[in-house]
């Protein structure tokens, strides 16, 4: 397991640098000269700085490929370079907030699940019933329905009904962890329902595919009641290929959440990236892009290696 | 063979009939895919005729009808600044329909391009391309947006250029398998051993029997192309105002007046919602119909 | 003699509904008694799966349906039985072997589990004790290391040790009647041999009544007391082992026998495979099934179809002709 792991991490290292180039070339390629992109476009993110200053901040100063090993060479020693704006050290800000991002992330997805499972699971048997059209129209519905339409929706509304509104002030989970998970739930739900769309067809067509096992049959010539035979013999089976689905929905969580921590001003990797980009702090900005794809990728491999918790016929090879 | 090889060439003079048939059997057998057609058709004219059906234009600003609620006048109200809600709805109709489409047009070459000489190559080059798709594909689209639009600067150009070729390098993967599954097939090895251009055989062959993924995939791109513009366009950084985009109508100054004005908070998240539903049944159905191998993919 | 344990009468399913229905059992009857093994033979596509699926009303319902008959079991009948009660008898009363080994038991939980969970359903034994059962009954099939093999997932195990896991879990809790749909089929010639043995033996010890179902006339020659001939979802003829192969009645099981090489065949004599189309049962011909297939056909048989009758004894057929020549 740990030699399989060991490689699927060496194998990692090409998507890695691909997706370094990729960053690289998007933020210092693209606009030609970021200096003069920075100080004629918005002189006030340049802050005081000169021309000189902000050629070397950004080490342009230098030829493309030199650039580029710099800063991966930074990168692997986990130096990301500084925000121009506030001079701290990029790593500090992203690890500042990752965690929050990481809690939207993981309740959004545990909400999606928990939406998805059950009514995917009904939805598989009772087929074809009127219940299984309404709820796969839901879902159909769902994909289509914009989050940051539904967080407006959430926002304008209940306001104007009963006078509530979210909550918009971020606290710490580790000062007041019910404060946080009373900020964190209404955008959660709104990002776990937009993931549940997807699982909640994934999860029917794959119990559906298994109630048309041998093995079910199997199960029902024992005297088992359908119930045991959903929770025991189907469910597990069905899941299975619905955690990988996890690993796929990893980047729509990320995207999701920049808009809906706009929303509901959650100071996570979102709100970083959009300060970020307001006041073209290209390290920054670099950064969060970086890890963002790191974090996906590490995501999926570890999608990939619980897989085995489920599925006791894969063996790491 | 012969029978085979002809087969591309002799579909081709019946197609008018064929497109027939495919319509009728669209609504005979998946009626919910036909009304999302028919939603579809009226999205595309109502954007293509938005200058002639729009009663207002989509910044005749009027300080005498702020905020004014939807009536015969003004079918979806007013916002702030006295602007004809549903007038700049119909205009924001015409955006998504010109990025929609340009983008999704874009995204479907770009798939095509890369799938079918990816997959029609194979070998160590498909592997190296197919990593570098990995790659791009662990960044999440609207984070790659919102970066390459914080550098090159919003605007309807590149925003269509960004979309197509995120999309594009994303969908390849679709476009690949089905290159794969059509080369194994027989008669282009037939073909090959015959002595056919490799330039030929991907124009005559493969790309002709790969046309259903390529539909599918161009149907599905329109709806998430404009869901993601909208997104963009929420965030500040889509067309810059004062266009008229569904996702800017939601956002900016506007949404300071959604409490006193909870039409503004509508109007543009239903357009948005109708039309996406349904290029996403139209999309499903299509590929029911076409290409029962791909369900369940998306 | 004793009284039969199951008795099925008139059994008769369906399959799909308007102009795709399909009748893929049809007018079956026949019983078993205590400790008796009876052979249901036929063709591929004959209705014998459906006919066992149906015993226990495992018809996958839609599209299929039982659609007339009886199911005696000890005199109760299993189709007007309560879903509660007929769970009752699944893999307790009744139990099942099915056709493929490879995909019949749950990939996801262990072999020990699914052999100890019979046991604690119909309230035998609590799970602990149902565990260290599980181990017993795989050793009692000749499982080796079964200690060791109790905690393995079925794709650990070859094709001839799942087809035994599931002879141990149907055997555990000791039925009294054991359908096995083809349990060899899908296996080695080798094993094939020591699965039947296997499952001979054990039926023998607990005087269960087995129902073998198989299209190998030499395992019906080796194993089994009783004989039922099915052809396109119909018996065609039932008898004693002895009466269907010292005597047998129907052109089509007569065709059947001339199929299997024997050792008192002269040599070079060539063997005779039953010639023609096996039916479709959506365009089955108004007279006789077998009819466009057979040797003796005559006017009649394109007109009427013959009746299941007695030719002395428990010894049946459906048939017009005198196929004693
Ligand atoms: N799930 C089903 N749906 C529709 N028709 C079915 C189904 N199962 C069985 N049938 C019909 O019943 C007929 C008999 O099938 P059955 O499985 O009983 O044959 P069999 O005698 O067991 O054959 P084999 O030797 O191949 O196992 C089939 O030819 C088919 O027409
Ligand atoms: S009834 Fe006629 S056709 Fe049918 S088996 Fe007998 S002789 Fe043959
Ligand atoms: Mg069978």
């Amino acid at each position: 397991m740990w030699a399989y792991t060991l490689r699927r991490l060496l194998a990692l290292i090409p998507t890695l640098v691909f997706a370094s180039l990729i960053v690289f070339a998007t933020v210092r390629m693209i606009p030609g000269d970021v200096i003069d992109m920075m100080l004629s476009q918005n002189d006030t993110s340049a802050g005081q700085k000169d021309r000189e200053q902000l050629e070397q901040a950004l080490g342009l100063d230098q030829p493309v490929y030199i650039q580029y090993f710099r800063w991966l060479g930074g990168v692997a020693r986990g130096d990301f370079g500084h925000s121009l704006w506030q001079n701290t050290p990029v790593l500090d800000q992203i690890l500042a907030r990752l965690p929050i991002t990481f809690e939207l992330g993981l309740l959004a997805i545990i909400i999606g699940l928990v939406i998805a499972v059950p009514i995917g699971v009904l939805s598989a048997l009772r087929q074809d019933t009127t219940g299984d059209y309404l709820m796969r129209s839901l879902s159909i519905l769902m994909l289509a329905v914009p989050s940051f339409w539904v967080g407006t929706m959430v926002m304008v509304f209940p306001s104007i009904w009963w006078g509530w509104a979210p909550a918009l002030v971020y606290v710490p989970f580790t000062q007041d962890p019910l404060a946080n998970l009373g900020h964190m739930l209404t955008p959660a739900l709104i990002l776990g329902m937009s993931l549940s769309a997807i699982t909640m067809r994934m999860m029917r067509t794959m119990m559906l595919e298994v109630l048309r096992q041998d093995y079910i049959r199997t199960a029902w010539a024992k005297g088992l009641n359908e119930r045991t035979i959903v929770v025991r013999h189907a469910l597990r089976n069905a899941l299975i290929p619905v955690i990988t689905l996890i690993g796929i929905q990893a980047p729509l969580v990320i995207g999701g959440a920049v808009i809906i921590e706009q929303i509901f001003v959650i100071p996570g990797m979102g709100l970083l990236l959009l300060d970020a980009v307001g006041q073209r702090d290209y390290p920054v900005i670099a950064g969060v892009f970086l890890v963002v794809g790191v974090a996906v990728m590490l995501i999926n491999l570890i999608v990939d290696l619980s897989y085995g918790l489920f599925d006791p016929k894969v063996r790491y090879r | 063979m012969t029978i085979a090889l002809d087969r591309p060439a002799a579909s081709r003079p019946r197609r008018g009939s064929a497109t027939m048939k495919f319509i009728g059997r669209l609504f005979r057998e998946k009626p919910l895919g036909a009304a999302g057609a028919v939603i579809f058709l009226v999205f595309l004219f109502c954007g293509l005729f938005a200058d002639v059906l729009a009663p207002y234009g989509y910044n005749q600003i009027s300080p005498i009808n702020r905020l004014k609620p939807p009536s015969w006048q003004f079918l979806f109200g007013t916002d702030n600044l006295g602007r004809d809600v549903f007038s700049r709805c119909l205009y924001g109709a015409q955006l998504s329909v010109i990025i929609g489409f340009c983008a999704a047009g874009l995204a479907t070459i770009v798939s095509v391009v890369i799938g079918v000489v990816s997959g029609y190559i194979g070998g160590r080059f498909d592997m190296i391309v197919q990593r570098m798709v990995d790659a791009w594909m662990s960044f999440p689209d609207l984070i790659v947006l919102i970066v390459v639009v914080s550098v090159v600067g919003p605007g309807l150009l590149p925003i269509i250029l960004v979309l197509g070729l995120l999309l594009g390098i994303g969908g390849s993967r679709i476009i690949r398998g089905a290159t794969i599954s059509v080369r194994e097939n027989m008669y282009v090895t037939a073909t090959q051993s015959m002595g056919a251009s490799t330039f030929r055989i991907l124009f005559r062959h493969i790309l002709p029997n790969v046309m259903a993924p390529v539909i599918i995939l161009f149907t599905t791109r329109v709806g998430f192309v404009i869901l993601a513009e909208s997104g963009l366009s929420f965030l500040g950084l889509g067309v810059p105002p004062p266009a008229p985009t569904w996702g800017g109508m939601l956002s900016g100054s506007g949404r300071t007046y959604m409490l006193q004005g909870p039409w503004l908070a509508l109007a543009p998240g239903l357009c948005l919602t109708f039309v996406v539903y349904a290029t996403n049944v139209f999309g499903d159905a299509l590929r029911d119909l076409l290409d029962p191998r791909m369900r369940g993919t998306r | 003699m004793h009284s039969p344990v199951l008795e099925v009468k008139n059994l008769a399913v369906e399959f799909g509904s308007g102009a795709g229905r399909v009748r893929a059992v049809d007018d079956v009857s026949f019983d078993v008694r205590p400790g008796e093994t009876l052979a249901i033979v036929g063709e591929s596509g004959s209705g014998k799966s459906v006919t066992a699926l149906s015993l226990l009303r495992l018809v996958p319902t839609p599209p299929g349906r039982i659609c007339a008959g009886e199911i005696l079991f000890h005199g109760e009948d299993l189709l007007k039985a309560s879903e509660a009660s007929i769970r009752s008898i699944r893999g307790n009363r009744i139990a099942m072997i099915f056709q493929e080994p490879m995909s019949s038991l749950n990939p996801a939980l262990t072999v020990g589990l699914q052999i100890a969970e019979p046991l604690q359903l119909h309230g035998k034994l609590t799970w602990a004790k149902a565990f260290e059962r599980a181990r017993e009954l795989l050793g009692k099939v000749r499982i080796p290391d079964a200690a060791r093999r109790v905690n393995a997932h079925p794709h650990q195990f070859s094709g001839g040790m799942r087809q035994r896991a599931m002879i141990a879990m149907a055997l555990a809790c000791k039925p009294n009647l054991i359908i096995a749909d083809e349990p060899t089929t899908a296996l080695d010639v080798t094993v094939q041999a020591q699965i039947l043995s296997l499952l001979k033996n054990l039926t023998k010890e607990t005087n269960a009544a087995l129902i073998l179902i198989t299209h190998d006339l030499g395992v019906v020659a080796r194993y089994a007391d009783r004989v039922c001939v099915m052809y396109a979802g119909r018996v065609v003829e039932s008898g004693s082992a002895q009466d269907i192969y010292a005597n047998p009645q129907h052109p089509y099981t007569l065709g059947l026998m001339a199929s299997i090489p024997r050792l008192d065949q002269e040599a070079g004599q060539r063997l005779t495979p039953i010639d023609g189309q096996p039916p479709d049962l959506a365009a089955l011909p108004k007279g006789c099934a077998f009819e466009p297939r057979c040797r003796f056909a005559m006017a009649r048989c394109r007109r009427e179809r013959p009746a299941l009758e007695s030719q002395g004894g428990r010894h049946y057929r459906a048939c017009f002709a005198d196929v004693s020549c």
